[in-house]
């Protein structure tokens, strides 16, 4: 081996390890990386790789009943029984679908609305196929399990409200979650979770946050493609709590149907602690129909409905209270000093205040008439002039201490304040200063007035009560806490003017001339006491008066006048209140007294110890 | 100095006791590692991976034991030939490859689907040792002598990039290049070609294909594009974070195991074994194929004929390479160019690639004091 040879192979070898060295160095370097991938920044990077495996499921709590008084379910979570398909179970979806709608129908929509939900999803998510089938079709479904691959029958969980249209407003629905409630909770995940339903109306709505419950949690394991491969922890949901209202839900269910085919609202008031006991409008709609989803064509049909279903007139109707309001007017004349118990006005139908006549319903006049007289009669006179006498600062105080265009805070969403017009009031609307001839139209509860069926019946039991100031309460007991009711303050009145007021209201019902006396009660111990309204919504035109004032009964439905009655029960121990508003039922005695009167006797008939004076009675009376 | 024959009268017995027996436990350990990841891989199946990998394992060492007893000088004169072989098989490719990942990569023989690239690996170490075995000493340092080589690399780096596979031409530059460095040549004239490689890179630039483009961006932020072209890398890096030091156990890593980490049998099976065996796993995998590198250097440092001693260091780069290539890209180091660890991955044009390599460098050491006289004629 020559030199040149020998040389080349001393550099060969050096080369060698020199190319053995740079890879040596690159191996350092990779081992390096390792070592910065796994200890250094592992911390960060292995709370990634727990990101990516673990899945937060939240567990929607089921939503607490509502109940009535009794405990009788007003809302609660009925079983849906549905039929779900499972892409990757079955060779045809088409197939499977076919199956299945042999045996409850599937139509177009449905399917396509399926291939839509299967098309987006990944192939191991469940589409539902049809929903709430009765027990006897989801037996079918699963009888014929065999030859449904893919169909999965389930059972989930959607609101149902028994009393349907008769408690429609008070109880409200639950609806889907809708873009504005998200955006008034944007941090609540519970929003985000399909099978949530919150609460949009009525008690759903007011006592939302009580009946949802708490979410609970699973945690599960989920690869790449989401699918769940196990549960690693799990916290329950707890759920919602049960509300119990004071609602007594017979009864709820009498007063409705009494009021239907009118579009008309009452209240039923316990006058000692405020408890509603009733509390309806009419016509209603059907809950239900909003869980599922209301149809576009029934929505319109809702909202074209000239008697206004959607409303809830018991507490967001408002009414010139019309001679209902009297008592009030009443009680601010004996209190305020302007008149003593004996005064008396002679009415010959009209009144006259510089160059303005204002008459009396009756056109022949009352003659001479007293307070109790006045009630009896509701005679329009003598309530111009007292109402002139008084003026209007101390009406507006009586009216307001007694609920009238004041927030009595029940707990619905939809509570309107209604109007107690005032000399700040005229003065921030109209820019003028009060006239008196509005105090007098206020006297007779027209005017700029405005009350609730709530508001009216507050009123009542107030009077009834002697004054206390009872606050209308919806909720008896949230969760199995009862509702504390707070203490009552006594309104400034004087007893003799709260006694005057309702022997009058006892002459309306139970003396032979009163408005109301055919819609008494004739059960000794049980008589009630009540005032009717019959309220104007239209200006009556000199011309009109002239040519004798038309008849109610020709005039178009949506003219005629507002039947109100409200009274409380028994007259001598008052026990219950209740108002009753007729929208366009033309007269107070004719239409809303007997609807009142059957009301309360069915009241009385549910109170354990009045019925049980009614059923001496009846017993007497067989003997 | 030992002692150099022309003739060789050993029998088949006494060769086969020549055979490095240790460098193939050391293939051995690796393709069993590779074995044991592929069954993890398949949730704990030695189908549809494991089964195959140990199977194709036990022939390819079989053949690299056969090409290991042949004398040297058969494949010496072989290496021309079937660096044309391949040549013209990439070739093939353009017209008949099938596609597959979105680059033409692959050519389908009937029996097996072959990957011309990986054959150039090895034929392009046969076919330079093999010039610079003619070229007499005193020329291998002149610039003029690169211009063989430089047309036998760049021939089969301009097919390879028309596929186009960033990965292979890469790898078979750097392996031209340490060939070439070894043999001799000046290595400032690399220093001085690199850089100019570095200033012509924005040009190059221009003629990437928009996925080339991507990987390197993706590369560089690995975050712009989380669920597209950066979620390998970035479920890759969570993986590794996941294993920490000791692993979470074989069979045991979430990202390998639900299915997060991509292409876990193929390209990214360094990432499994550091999620599930941790740094520690990670570090004897990179100390194996350090040991096998190093080997294949001492045998090359034991040859006395230039072209057994080239082909050996060849082997060892061309391992080198795949190794470095497969594990920075993995670890975030490099972009992901689709370069597979060696042995371990799943994949059997790689292992034959390997494997073969390995036979012609046990070839080389079985035949290692063979004088082999140097053919001035040719070329």
């Amino acid at each position: 081996m020559n030199s040149t040879a020998r040389q080349h192979e001393r550099s060969f070898t050096r080369r060698a390890l020199l190319l053995g060295g740079f890879q040596l160095g690159a191996f350092v370097v990779l081992g390096g990386r390792l070592y910065q991938l796994q200890v250094v920044d592992g911390e960060q990077f292995l709370l990634r790789a727990e990101d990516n495996r673990i899945n937060m499921r939240l567990l929607v709590p089921e939503r607490g009943r509502i109940l009535d008084r009794n405990g009788r379910p007003v809302a609660v979570n009925r079983p849906n029984y549905r039929v779900l398909i499972v892409p990757e179970d079955t060779e045809s979806i088409e197939d499977t679908l076919d199956a299945i709608g042999r045996i409850v129908p599937v139509d177009e929509e449905t399917r396509q609305r399926v291939r839509r939900d299967i098309a987006r999803n990944r192939s191991f998510v469940p589409a539902t196929v049809v929903e709430n089938l009765d027990w006897e079709t989801f037996a079918a479904i699963n009888a014929h399990l065999p030859s449904l691959p893919g169909a999965v029958p389930d059972v989930g969980a959607a609101r149902d409200y028994p009393l349907g249209h008769t408690a429609a407003h008070l109880v409200g629905y639950v609806s889907n979650v809708s873009e504005r409630d998200v955006a008034a909770e944007p941090d609540n995940p519970l929003l985000g979770q399909p099978s949530f339903r919150i609460g949009k109306g009525g008690v759903e709505k007011e006592q939302d946050f009580a009946l949802r419950g708490q979410a609970g949690s699973s945690r599960v394991e989920v690869n790449s493609m989401g699918r769940v491969i196990r549960e690693v922890g799990r916290t329950d949901a707890v759920s919602g709590e049960d509300v119990t209202l004071t609602i007594d839900a017979d009864l709820q269910e009498y007063a409705f149907a009494r009021l239907s085919g009118e579009s008309a609202a009452a209240c039923v008031m316990d006058v000692r602690v405020g408890d509603v006991r009733a509390l309806v409008s009419t016509p209603g709609y059907d809950p239900n129909a909003f869980v599922t989803g209301i149809s576009r064509k029934d929505w319109q049909a809702l909202l074209a409905d000239p008697y206004n279903p959607l409303l809830n007139k018991a507490i967001a109707g408002q009414y010139p209270p019309g001679s209902t309001f009297k008592m009030l007017v009443a009680m601010a004349a004996l209190d305020s000093g302007a008149v003593d118990p004996g005064h008396t006005v002679v009415c010959n139908g009209s009144y006259r205040l510089g160059n303005h006549t204002f008459h009396c319903w009756r056109r022949g006049g009352h003659g001479r008439v007293d307070f109790k007289d006045s009630l009896k009669h509701s005679c329009d006179v003598f309530y111009y002039d007292i109402a002139r006498r008084t003026g209007i600062d101390q009406i507006e105080a009586m009216a307001k201490a007694f609920g009238i265009g004041t927030r009595l805070d029940l707990g619905l969403p939809a509570e309107a304040e209604g109007l107690m017009p005032s000399r700040e009031w005229v003065r921030a609307a109209k820019g003028r200063s009060w006239l008196q001839g509005e105090t007098l139209i206020t006297g007779i509860g027209q005017g700029a007035v405005l009350a609730t069926p709530l508001q009216l019946a507050t009123m009542t039991a107030r009077i009834a009560n002697g004054g206390l100031a009872i606050k209308p309460r919806l909720f008896r007991a949230v969760g199995g806490r009862e509702m504390e009711v707070p203490p009552l303050r006594q309104i400034p009145v004087s007893d003799a003017a709260l006694r005057l007021v309702r022997e009058g209201m006892d002459a309306v019902s139970n003396e032979q001339g009163g408005t109301a006396f055919r819609s008494r009660i004739a059960q000794e111990g049980l008589e009630l006491a009540g005032k009717t309204g019959t309220s104007q919504v239209r200006r009556i035109t000199k011309a009109e008066r002239a040519r004798g004032v038309t008849r109610n009964e020709d005039l178009p439905w949506n003219r005629r006048d507002h039947a109100l009655f409200v009274a409380f029960a028994p007259r001598h121990d008052p026990r219950y209140a209740i108002a009753v508003v007729v929208e366009h039922g033309s007269s107070g005695s004719g239409a809303a007294a007997p609807v009142a009167r059957d009301i309360m006797l069915e009241t009385i008939r549910r109170d354990p110890i009045l019925s049980a004076r009614l059923r001496e009675d009846t017993d007497v009376e067989r003997s | 100095m030992a002692l150099t024959r022309v003739q060789d009268d050993r029998t088949l017995g006494a060769r086969l006791l020549e055979v490095n027996w240790g460098l193939l436990l050391l293939l051995c350990t690796a393709a069993a590692i590779g074995t044991a990841m592929l069954y993890s891989a398949a949730d704990g199946s030695f189908s549809p991976w494991a089964g195959r990998h140990v199977l194709r394992f036990g022939v390819f060492a079989c053949l690299a034991v056969a090409i290991a007893v042949i004398d040297i000088r058969f494949w010496m004169k072989l290496a021309y030939p079937a660096y044309f072989a391949a040549l013209i098989l990439l070739i093939g490719v353009e017209f008949a490859g099938v596609r597959g990942k979105g680059a033409e990569r692959w050519i389908d023989l009937g029996v097996m689907q072959l990957q011309p690239s990986e054959i150039m690996k090895i034929t392009l170490v046969m076919a330079l040792a093999r010039y610079y075995h003619g070229i007499p000493y005193d020329r291998a340092g002149r610039a003029l002598t690169l211009v063989v080589p430089a047309v036998m690399v760049f021939a089969p780096v301009a097919l390879v990039l028309r596929q186009p596979d960033l990965g292979t031409a890469l790898l078979l530059v750097f392996e031209g290049a340490a060939l070439v460095i070894a043999a001799g040549a000046s290595i400032w004239l690399f220093v001085a070609a690199g850089t100019a490689a570095a200033g012509f890179a924005p040009i190059a630039w221009s003629y990437l294909k928009d996925y080339q483009k991507d990987r390197i961006l993706t590369f560089l932020d690995p975050e712009r594009d989380p669920m597209g072209a950066g979620y390998h890398i970035i479920q890759s890096k969570i993986a590794f974070g996941s294993g920490g030091v000791w692993g979470r156990g074989f069979m045991q890593g979430p990202q390998s195991q639900l299915d997060f980490l991509p292409e876990k049998q193929t390209d990214f099976v360094f990432t499994m074994i550091a999620e599930e065996l941790g740094m520690i796993g990670g570090l004897c995998v990179l100390a194996l194929y350090l040991l096998i590198v190093a080997y294949a250097i001492a045998v090359a440092l034991q040859v006395r004929h230039v072209f057994g001693r080239l082909l050996a260091i060849g082997v060892s780069v061309v391992m080198f390479l795949y190794v470095a290539i497969n594990t920075a890209m993995v670890m975030g180091l490099i972009p992901v160019v689709g370069v597979p660890l060696p042995l371990i991955s799943y994949g059997g044009t790689s292992m034959l690639t390997v494997m073969t390599g390995f036979g012609l460098l046990m070839s080389a050491y079985v035949w290692r004091n063979m004088e082999i006289p140097r053919y001035h004629s040719h070329l």
